[in-house]
């Protein structure tokens, strides 16, 4: 069957806006997809909410809409572009409940435009739970008990015959939120209550657990002549009761029997069939009892996944690729196979090597929620480590997570501390009393808790109790984790003790090499012995041992590899082959996690392109499997290895054997490679564009602040203490409130605003751990001070160009993530416009920047403060291209390597054709008891944007892309502290003006009452009922205004917030986002939104130039 | 203890003994299923073999008595990467490390897999000796340049059963065998050929209602006529089948008869050169689970249980019989089926065992053939 004759024209949709579930995986599986159909000589029309994707750079579509995924805009774009097809399978959950409600409303036929990869039934079959398990039970695959339930008296007929534990499902909740599991009938209540409270439907499914079995997923693809594979089978290391996406998991499968594996490939095969999935590829998740081998199915995704992202990765077979080829109609045995091209497609890749993904979790950065891992997902990112061994490969995934002390699995800082950066920022649980040493034999009962109850903890538990001589089938009973995974712990527990033991000196070459073969880092092996990192280098290199590459090539050898996709490990044999060709090494951004996520895996891929495009050879070194930084296609060699010191060094050395000038870009993966900037240099590796020491000098506010200073630019009022009383020495110095934080972090890690001694106090005894080399960093509280945010480009000649200035619509004091901003600023006055501009200018001189650079600046009482300065790729550097239609980290990679600003045409400032604003969107749904209130520390997971030709209409749509609806009409709660009672009367008098009933607390009330705009009082939650949030429950109100009363913030308004967000009424805590937002009500009552392309911007911008 | 493994080539690897102490040589070849090492190690077509499984982690889920292809391990060595120091698994009986013990396998573990594969895809399967204990490489690779080759040399006999007996059943765990569309009409009786015999073919036989007779390799074809059988097999086996002329001679005489025959991998050449072809040894075999063969007429592509170091020359096939499978890696032949005569054959294993069920189908078409005519 060749290619389908029929298709010209497909809209793809992207999944949106990076969220806990769903991350950049769903980039790089759109940005295959979108290649591919180009690559056919089809039109590609794309629609995605998210800036900071690669598949929404123009040159990846012929038309591309970053505008909201909602089945309006989608059918306006379809009404616009006609495209004749739809691919909905690449673009997760978001894209396959579009496709089901454009199919539904009519809009596809309407406007004829048929599925391509997966039909509305199948679709259905697959989502739809019920559905599903009748069509499992026809094929007589097994599958858990289970009922729908509508009320807590159905729920308990229903957990009669199904027993506890039961899991409970809230039907058509985003990623099943508010799901869980129950073991007893309190929690039972709790659960269920939830549940049915949370489901729009007010249905929930309740599930027979299968808690402790065994968990496999099989990644498989069908073609239209009914060939199926199995590219890859991935086994939790985690049972059952943890979800996938929260499970360290392996590939291959490694302990099933043939027999037992094939019986699964059977059942996958009858399942896609029944399923109708006519081509592309699943996910099809199985349970195994580990007691009989009973195996029963959870579930099937009829598209590609997290996990398919992670079997391409794993196994080099490009799966959204391939799916993309097959929707057109292609066969399996019609498409090459990549990486061995005399192959074809259709075979199932084997690998020679063994594959383990770790979940990173963002717990540190919401200490109220609860850590325990359960049947819905928490983690905000992961990593992905290959290794000859299990053992080899895991330790690698652990110190690729960059956990930093915390992360050790054989010292004590490690296996006690809870999660935390390694910035002297303290984790939570490090805090928690009762907790004994590693010495004196914890508290077995505390032991046995973190190991039963499941966290993102437990693998450091499960360490410590080996190491505290816990057995075997110990741990099995607390954590059902297979044997044969806590056996290879056990081993390397032992080899960590009898390196101990020995000592570095008395250490034979051959042990070492034993340890070097089972995964142990440098850095790790330092802390066994007690010896320095440099110690253990030495010893290393003294004995010869240093790592080799072998390549990932889809077939254990069989056949020739012509992709240099690398892993590293301790073998005899080396098959990097480098080149002879200049080289670039570009250092990814690792996991991600909130403060550093998918904007800095944009910039690395920009830089890549560039450099390739300029013919230098371009070589990735990542870890995240996620990312189009580590499709072997974005670049000519790709390194999979962590972003350790070690492992970097060791890669940059084997490019080198084979002469050409290697150099590195530390500056686009956000702090990860930064970290490694200063030690690469002492090691001899060329850094390209602004020098390790520029960095520094900004990073290091002590050293910052003195610059400033000599440049006569106002910075606030600042100072670093290294321990409480020098803390306490420097706030009075410079006056209450202040802004204290420890040094290197980003994303505002453990960064607060202090008002008064006392909690400075609590700050420096609880969040942070002060010391010399991790001073606390104080500076003056600029209260309601404007932020604004400025990327500039700067060249060697110290020519700059300044990519744009984006005006926070938060006031400073909400981390610049976590805030909207919009470009071009709309309230800032000329003048300091041109201050802005004018200090950028003179601070990238100084610093000799060469690159990017961003800082951010507050406006308070008409001065101009410079707040901070990154010399360094910024997350905002992906929205700011997609608004001026100029690739930003391009054209500074570019510049890194030595060509001019003027060389690239660029001479002015860039300008933009519209209006646009990005929203940052938070994962609090997920965290049931966490504020939703927002502060210097950043806490979103991701970003949308919206363009249009004025403010409110671009506000209006951020919102909707972030999945707020604005109301039109109806009722708005208004709640402010005093600060804020004057401003918030014109922002109350427009509502009244546009219709909206007014309701507030008693103090607001009374306060807009004596302004003329009538209010009626509504109970706060402690003064009796029906209160607030009573209100919101039942629908009365549409619109939150609340901004929280600082310091002493009230559980009361807290609760409000919380009631909200979970029933999406529109929440706002701050007055200049109620004034932006009743700007955007205005504009969604004036007109109806359209849609435009960026193609369509990019071209007014370019014609006015 | 330490272990060597020394290569006619003069390369030799030093890792772990992981198996039986001793020494051991025959042809090193590599298999890169990820499942099924027990199946792979009882599978009588890997007698005088040396396997490396490609796969890095080896042992983790056990032995068990219902996996085995025959009685015990087969090959003449085995090679891992990692050899798993537990069983676990429900189905497990014991470890692989007692279980080569106990079968006097010698093996090694604890070596570079991946650069042993390399070099025999590149260079061709070679001679090797695995030796267990302190010892002189140089000396060892001697021995490998000394041992017996696989060209011409008839390994069958080693192999195949010293008398006939009929098939009982054996050990079917029917939960993990693919589900027969149908089962044959009456008990149909077959004949077969012990060339090798996996285990799992007699299986799948028994599940589609067959009742089968095996003989001894040399047994005259008119002794299997004489029982007038519904159909006659022949299996796999090991080693060179040019080498094997009284095979030949008897499948010549089964293709003039009119009795359905069916040939799976080494039946599938001995019938290829009995009909007329030829075959000749490929450099270094096909030896995996994730093979895609082409059925040709329906276009459908199977993923294939493969183990074979020789195929069929596809110059040398006479123009009556017809090319039905070929193998989409390398073009080669895979299955082969007379115009005239109700015979045909494959060279992969649909018996799976290791490997995907894909092509189980063809023990249907023999059924179907046979049922055709009576
Ligand atoms: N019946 C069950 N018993 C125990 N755990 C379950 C059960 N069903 C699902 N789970 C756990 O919950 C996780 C999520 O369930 P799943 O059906 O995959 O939903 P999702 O669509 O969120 O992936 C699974 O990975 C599994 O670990
Ligand atoms: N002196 C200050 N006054 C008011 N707000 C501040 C001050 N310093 C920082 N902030 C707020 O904290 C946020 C995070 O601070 P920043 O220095 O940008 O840390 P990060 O390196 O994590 O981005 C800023 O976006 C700003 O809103
Ligand atoms: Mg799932
Ligand atoms: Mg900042």
């Amino acid at each position: 069957m060749p290619k389908r004759t029929d298709i010209h024209r497909v809209l793809v949709i992207g999944s949106g806006p990076i969220v806990i579930g769903q991350a950049c995986e769903f980039d790089y599986s759109g940005t295959q997809a979108c290649k591919a159909l180009r690559a056919e000589g089809l039109e590609v029309v794309l629609i995605n909410s998210n800036p900071a994707t690669i598949m929404t750079d123009p040159e990846f579509a012929d038309r591309t809409y970053v505008e909201p995924l909602t089945p309006e805009t989608v059918a306006a774009v379809i009404e616009k572009e006609r495209p004749d097809s739809l691919l909905p399978t690449v673009g997760g959950q978001t894209a396959l409940n579009l496709a089901v409600a454009l199919a539904e409303n009519g809009t596809l036929d309407k406007f004829g435009v048929r599925l391509i990869g997966a039909q509305i039934d199948a679709i259905k079959v697959a989502e739809d739970r019920l559905k599903f398990r009748e069509a499992m039970r026809e094929i007589g695959m097994e599958v858990p008990r289970s009922g729908y339930v509508r009320t807590l008296a159905e729920a308990y007929q229903v957990t009669e015959e199904i027993g506890f534990p039961v899991i409970v499902r809230p039907s058509f909740t985003l990623g099943g939120v508010g799901g869980g599991i129950a073991y007893n009938i309190e929690e039972f209540r709790e659960v269920v209550g939830r549940g049915l409270d949370l489901s729009p439907v007010h249905e929930v499914l309740l599930e027979e657990s299968v808690i402790g079995w065994k968990e496999f997923e099989l990644e498989v693809m069908r073609d239209g002549a009914d060939n199926f594979v199995v590219i890859c089978s991935i086994e939790n290391v985690d049972p059952m009761g943890v979800h996938t996406g929260d499970s360290i998991t392996v590939a291959p499968a490694l302990t099933l029997t043939d027999k037992e594996y094939q019986r699964m490939r059977d059942a996958a095969r009858r399942i896609i069939r029944r399923v109708g999935v006519e081509t592309g590829g699943s996910n099809i998740q199985f349970a195994v009892n580990p007691a009989d081998g009973r195996m029963i199915v959870i579930e099937m995704n009829p598209r590609v996944s997290r996990s398919s992202a992670l079997a391409s990765k794993a196994t080099g077979f490009p799966i959204a690729k391939i799916a993309a080829k097959l929707a057109l109609g292609y066969r399996l045995d019609e498409i090459p196979n990549d990486i061995t091209k005399l192959t074809p497609a259709s075979f199932e890749p084997t690998i020679d090597y063994v594959v383990v993904k770790v979940p990173r979790w963002a717990f540190e950065k919401f200490p109220q929620a609860d850590r325990t891992l359960t049947t819905q997902m928490k983690s905000v990112g992961e990593v992905m480590a290959i290794g000859r061994t299990f053992k080899e490969a895991f330790l690698k995934a652990f110190r690729s997570l960059e956990l930093g002390k915390s992360g050790r699995l054989f010292t004590q800082e490690g296996t006690r501390t809870a999660a935390a950066d390694d910035d002297g920022v303290r984790g939570a649980e490090e805090r928690e009393p009762g907790e004994a040493t590693w010495e004196a034999d914890e508290d077995r009962a505390a032991l046995q808790r973190a190991l039963s109850v499941p966290t993102d903890r437990r693998m450091w538990a499960i360490f410590r109790a080996l190491a505290q001589g816990w057995t075997v089938e110990e741990l099995h009973a607390l954590t059902k984790i297979d044997r044969w995974f806590l056996t290879q712990f056990s081993q390397l527990v032992g080899l960590a003790r009898s390196a101990a033991v020995v000592g570095l000196r008395g250490m034979s070459s051959d042990a070492l090499r034993a340890l070097k073969r089972a995964g142990f880092g440098d850095i790790e092996l330092a802390g066994i012995l007690g010896v320095s990192e440099a110690a253990v280098r030495e010893s290393r290199t003294s004995a010869g041992l240093q790592a080799v590459y072998k390549r990932i090539d889809t077939c254990a050898a069989e056949f020739e590899s012509f992709t240099p996709y690398l892993y590293g490990t301790y073998e005899e044999e080396c098959e990097a082959a480098p080149t002879s060709r200049p080289k670039v090494i570009i250092l990814g951004s690792g996991p991600n996690r909130i403060g550093q996520g998918i904007e800095f895996d944009y910039c690395c891929v920009h830089a890549a392109f560039a450099l390739r495009e300029d013919g230098y050879e371009t070589i990735m070194v990542n870890c995240n499997p996620e990312t189009v930084s580590t499709d072997y296609d974005t670049v000519d060699r790709l390194y999979f290895e962590p972003l350790t010191f070690e492992d970097v060094s060791a890669i940059v050395e084997r490019e080198r054997s084979a002469g050409g000038d290697v150099a590195c870009v530390v500056q686009y993966g956000g702090q990860t490679p930064l970290k490694l900037a200063i030690p690469l240099q002492d090691a001899g590796v060329k850094i390209l564009g602004t020098s390790p020491d520029s960095i520094d000098l900004a990073e290091d506010r002590r050293r910052f602040a003195d610059l400033l200073w000599g440049l006569g630019i106002p910075q606030a009022p600042s100072g670093t203490a290294t321990s409480a009383d020098e803390a306490h020495e420097v706030a009075s110095g410079i006056g209450f409130p202040v802004v204290v934080r420890p040094s290197y972090v980003l994303g505002g890690r453990a960064m607060a605003i202090v008002y008064d001694t006392a909690a400075l106090d609590r700050y420096m005894a609880t969040a942070v751990t002060a010391s010399p080399d991790h001073p606390v960093l104080i500076d003056k509280f600029l209260e309601d001070a404007f932020e604004l945010d400025v990327d500039a480009i700067a060249d060697a000649t110290g020519a700059v160009v300044i990519g744009g200035i984006m005006e926070h619509i938060e006031e400073a004091g909400i981390h610049s993530g976590d805030s909207s901003c919009v470009i071009p600023p709309y309230m800032v006055p000329e003048r300091h416009l041109h201050t802005i501009r004018e200090y950028t200018r003179r601070i990238a001189k100084s610093l000799k920047v060469v690159g990017l650079m961003n800082v951010q600046f507050a406006i308070k009482d008409d001065v101009v403060y410079v707040l901070e300065v990154n010399p360094r790729a910024s997350r905002t550097v992906p929205y700011l291209s997609k608004a001026t239609g100029v690739p930003l980290a391009k054209v500074a990679a570019r510049v890194m390597i030595g060509k001019t600003l003027a060389d690239q045409g660029l001479t002015d400032d860039l300008d933009v054709a519209g209006v646009f604003v990005k929203t940052p969107v938070f994962p609090f749904m997920r965290f049931p008891g966490v504020d939703t209130i927002l502060g210097p520390e950043m806490k979103s997971t991701g970003e949308v944007m919206g363009g249009a030709l004025a403010f409110g209409p671009a506000f209006a749509k951020a919102q909707l892309a972030a999945g707020h609806r604005l109301p039109s009409e109806g009722y708005a709660f208004i709640s402010v502290n005093n600060d804020d009672k004057p401003n918030v009367v014109p922002i109350a008098r427009d509502l009244r003006q546009l219709g909206f009933g007014i309701v507030a607390t008693r103090g607001t009330a009374a306060f807009l009452r004596a302004h003329g705009i009538h209010a009626d009082i509504v109970f706060k939650i402690n003064e009796g009922r029906p209160h607030v949030a009573d209100e919101i429950l039942n629908g009365k109100i549409q619109l939150v205004v609340n901004t929280p009363l600082g310091r002493e913030s009230f559980f009361d308004d807290r609760t409000v917030r919380r009631t909200a967000t979970l029933h999406d009424v529109a929440c706002i805590t701050t007055l200049t986002g109620a004034a932006a937002a009743v700007n955007a009500i205005k504009a969604l009552k004036a007109e109806a939104l359209t849609v435009r392309a960026l193609q369509d911007y990019h071209q007014v911008a370019r014609t006015r130039s | 203890m330490i272990a060597y493994l020394a290569l006619e080539n003069g390369q030799w690897f030093r890792g772990e003994a992981a198996g039986a102490a001793g020494e051991t040589s025959g042809e090193v070849v590599f298999n890169t299923s990820m499942t099924g090492y027990q199946e792979v190690l009882t599978d009588p077509s890997y007698a005088g073999q040396i396997v490396t499984m490609t796969c890095p982690e080896i042992g983790n889920y056990g032995v068990t008595e219902d996996d085995e292809e025959s009685r015990g391990p087969q090959v003449a060595g085995f090679i891992m990467r990692e050899s798993s120091p537990v069983a676990s698994n429900w189905r497990a009986e014991g470890s692989l490390a007692d279980y080569l013990t106990r079968h006097h396998i010698v093996a090694i573990s604890d070596i570079d897999t991946r650069a042993l594969t390399r070099v025999l895809r590149s260079a061709g399967v070679m001679r090797g000796v695995i030796a267990t204990g302190p010892n002189e490489p140089a000396g060892l690779v001697e021995k490998a340049r000394a041992a017996r080759r696989m060209e011409g040399s008839d390994l069958v006999l080693d192999v195949t059963c010293p008398a006939p007996f009929d098939w009982k059943g054996g050990t079917v765990d029917e939960e993990f065998q693919v589900r027969p569309e149908r089962r044959s009409k009456r008990r149909l009786k077959i004949a077969a050929y012990d060339f090798g015999m996996k285990w799992n073919i007699l299986r799948r036989f028994d599940a589609y209602g067959c009742d089968v007779r095996v003989f001894p390799a040399t047994a005259p074809a008119s002794e299997l006529l004489a029982t007038n059988p519904d159909g006659v097999f022949l299996s796999n086996g090991p080693g060179d089948p040019a080498a094997l002329s009284y095979a030949i001679g008897n499948a010549r005489e089964l293709v003039k008869s009119d009795v359905p025959v069916f040939g799976i991998c080494l039946g599938h050449q001995i019938l290829a050169l009995a009909m007329g072809g030829q075959t000749y040894k490929l450099k270094f075999g096909h030896r995996g689970a994730n093979h895609p063969v082409k059925e040709l007429q329906s276009g459908q592509v199977e993923i294939t249980s493969q183990n074979h170091g020789f195929a069929v020359d596809p110059d040398t096939v006479p123009s009556d019989v017809a090319v039905t499978h070929v193998n989409l890696y390398d073009g080669t032949i895979e299955g082969l089926r007379h115009a005239t005569k109700p015979v045909f054959c494959v060279q992969y294993h649909p018996e799976a065992s290791p490997g995907p069920h894909d092509a189980d189908y063809l023990f249907k078409q023999f059924m179907d053939e046979i049922e055709k005519r009576t």
